[in-house]
């Protein structure tokens, strides 16, 4: 339950070595888009690129490799790619939509296409819907003292950020690394977070996430029958290595513990919501 | 087991979910037991479709521009199906020749209602009187919208210069905001309605669950704005940063800064679109989960 409804579950990483030389983990999403693009399934894809300031993610459509590649990388900061989600059919003018989010954003989705209140003309559009896996995200200011402050690097010589292990790890273009303990993390954690009850993307067409796998894989959930198809002729045309989930370290009793504590956590804080902020009154809460 | 029975408590305990079945629907099916059964959920009524069994719908015109009208015939041959398999047209100006408010089951009002003109006053009236289920269709019937920044004076009616929201005036039962509305969030209302009226158990259950967070926007008041991203998400500490307040948005208020929506209220229209698109606005697990079999449902619904 907590990993949500998927019809398969593999480790797996890109058969691509230049997708996998800046990917954040196994290069699932990039290779996906990548694959997809290609095979004609998607016109393009809205992605977190990188923005003028470093490690500041900014939505973006990408319609060609260069521009997915471009892409590649975790930016641990709030990227609103739903923004885009209207804009990409409109004067972008894509048919078939790709598109990468966090669960939350994944959920905006499919409440979008389920209830298209302001979403004329989108909710068929969309091709496939790639999550990733999120515990937390970070207002940009956050990781900016995190890296500068706590880790006291400056920003703008950091070649990768990564959460694992418990910890949160900076590496610099210079090939030093300092790693904060994840107590330090918590209190920039956006308070959104707090209330998020899905950690593996339960309703994404497939969705993927570093937790489970050895360094450089990935864990990747086929979910829905769509996703299924794609993956099926992404395998066929060679672009993933694959192995039984069940053959790796720590496979997916990390994972199963870690959305545990996850949901576990937030439960506990929605409701105290409802009881602890005042008296005879509740926060709101947006789960009906 | 604990926290499955809690997430359980925190997706169906809340509220009661429109219809009675709710709390039956396990959270934790396989994805494909969910996808066969809402499949066939939509198959019964489409093969048995007795013309007898259609339900009877009414478009009813206050003070709107005629988009909200507009974007439901963007269906195209989906309009068709709907009225060939579900409903009866029994009542609309531009469409059909009726001139006095009769029975239905369900009037779609679009526009807001000028207190000084009498005539609309009597016709929402007589539209409360006469539906089973009211309608909000559109920003404007929904909240004002527009209509709101009336100020009265102009050619030839100087004096319409009050304009309320028809849930100022009647009781209403399900909004469909936005300026215009879309298409398909209008079809799969009607989709829905129709399901909740016409269909089994488990279709009635599914359409109210569907229904409910639109029942509740009608409940919760006739006033919005871009304000309530900021007092009903942010402020609560439930803005994520998805941006799907800022795709919503048909004027282009919104934008996102670093992380969050910034609104340009004086762009603002108040067409409420930002707020009912907004996942932390409302979120049923209940029903977002089963998005790919209630999605095959609607397609399947609509072949003609
Ligand atoms: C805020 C955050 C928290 C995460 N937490 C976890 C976790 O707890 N456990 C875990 O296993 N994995 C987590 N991940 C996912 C992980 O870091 C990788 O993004 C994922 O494994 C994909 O790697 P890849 O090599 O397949 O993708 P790549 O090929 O490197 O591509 C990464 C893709 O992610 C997109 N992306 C980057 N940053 C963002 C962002 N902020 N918002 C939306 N999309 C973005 C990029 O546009 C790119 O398309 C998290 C990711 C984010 C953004
Ligand atoms: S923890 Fe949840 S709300 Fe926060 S960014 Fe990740 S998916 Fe979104
Ligand atoms: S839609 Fe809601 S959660 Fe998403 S950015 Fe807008 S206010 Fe925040
Ligand atoms: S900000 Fe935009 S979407 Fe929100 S109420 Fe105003 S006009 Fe409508």
């Amino acid at each position: 339950m907590v990993l949500g409804n998927y019809k398969q579950a593999v480790a797996a990483r890109s058969t691509d070595p230049d997708i996998l030389r800046k990917s954040q983990d196994g290069g699932i999403v990039t290779q996906l888009f990548a694959y997809a693009l290609d095979a004609g399934i998607i016109d393009g894809a809205i992605v977190a690129g990188q923005s003028d300031e470093p490690f500041k993610p900014e939505p973006m459509v990408a319609t060609t490799r260069e521009e997915l590649l471009a892409a590649r990388g975790t930016r641990y900061s709030i990227s609103p790619n739903m923004s885009l989600i209207k804009e990409v059919t409109r004067s972008y003018g894509l048919d078939k939509v790709g598109v990468v989010g966090t669960p939350c954003q994944m959920q905006a989705l499919r409440k979008g296409q389920l209830y298209p209140v302001g979403l004329r003309d989108v909710a068929d559009k969309i091709a496939l819907a790639v999550g990733i896996f999120c515990m937390e995200n970070f207002p940009y200011q956050g990781i900016l003292q995190l890296v500068e402050d706590h880790g006291a690097t400056a920003l703008e010589n950091v070649s990768k950020l990564d959460i694992g292990k418990g910890k949160f790890w900076i590496y610099t273009e210079r090939g030093a690394t300092v790693q904060l303990p994840l107590k330090v993390t918590h209190k920039y954690e956006q308070p959104g977070c707090h209330v998020c009850l899905d950690y593996v993307a339960n309703l994404a067409d497939i969705s993927t996430g570093s937790v489970g796998t050895p360094d450089g894989w990935s864990t990747v959930f086929v979910r829905s029958a769509k996703g299924d198809d794609i993956w099926a002729k992404a395998i066929a045309a060679g672009a993933f290595e694959t192995k039984p989930i069940d053959s790796v370290k720590p496979g997916l009793e990390l994972v199963t513990k870690l959305a545990t504590e996850k949901i576990t956590k937030n439960q506990k804080y929605l409701e105290s919501r409802a009881t602890e902020y005042g008296v005879g009154k509740a926060l709101r809460n947006p789960y009906i | 087991m604990g926290i499955l029975e809690s997430l359980k408590a925190l997706l169906f305990g809340k509220h009661d979910v429109g219809g009675e079945k709710q709390d039956q629907k396990p959270a934790d099916k396989p994805a494909d037991v969910i996808v066969e059964k809402k499949a066939s959920i939509i198959k019964e009524p489409k093969e048995e479709k007795p013309v007898a069994d259609k339900i009877t719908v009414g478009h009813v015109h206050m003070s709107g521009c005629t988009g909200c009208l507009v974007s439901f015939a963007d269906n195209y041959e989906g309009l068709l199906t709907i009225l060939d398999k579900y409903a009866d047209l029994v009542y609309c100006l531009t469409l059909a020749d009726v001139r006095h408010i009769p029975e239905m089951d369900v009037a779609l009002v679009e526009g807001s209602v000028c207190i000084q003109d009498h005539i609309a006053v009597e016709e929402i009236i007589e539209t409360r009187k006469n539906a089973k289920i009211v309608v909000a269709l559109g920003a404007c019937a929904c909240y004002g919208n527009i209509t709101r920044f009336c100020r009265g004076g102009q050619q030839n009616q100087p004096q319409h210069e009050s304009y309320l929201p028809i849930g100022d005036l009647i009781d209403v039962d399900v909004y469909i905001p936005g300026c215009a509305p879309t298409p398909q969030q209008i079809r799969n209302v009607c989709v829905m309605a129709y399901l909740l009226l016409k269909g089994n158990d488990e279709q009635k259950a599914l359409a109210g669950a569907y229904l409910t967070p639109m029942m509740n926007l009608a409940k919760a008041g006739t006033e919005a704005c871009g304000c309530d991203i900021m007092t009903q998400v942010i402020n609560q500490g439930l803005c994520m940063g998805c941006g799907s307040c800022a795709a919503a948005c048909p004027v282009r208020a919104i934008t996102m800064q670093y992380g969050r929506p910034q609104i340009e209220r004086d762009l603002c229209i108040k067409c409420g679109a930002c707020y009912a698109q907004c996942p932390r606005s409302f979120f049923s697990f209940d029903v977002v989960n089963q998005y790919e079999g209630i999605m095959e449902a609607i397609d399947a619904a609509m072949q003609p």
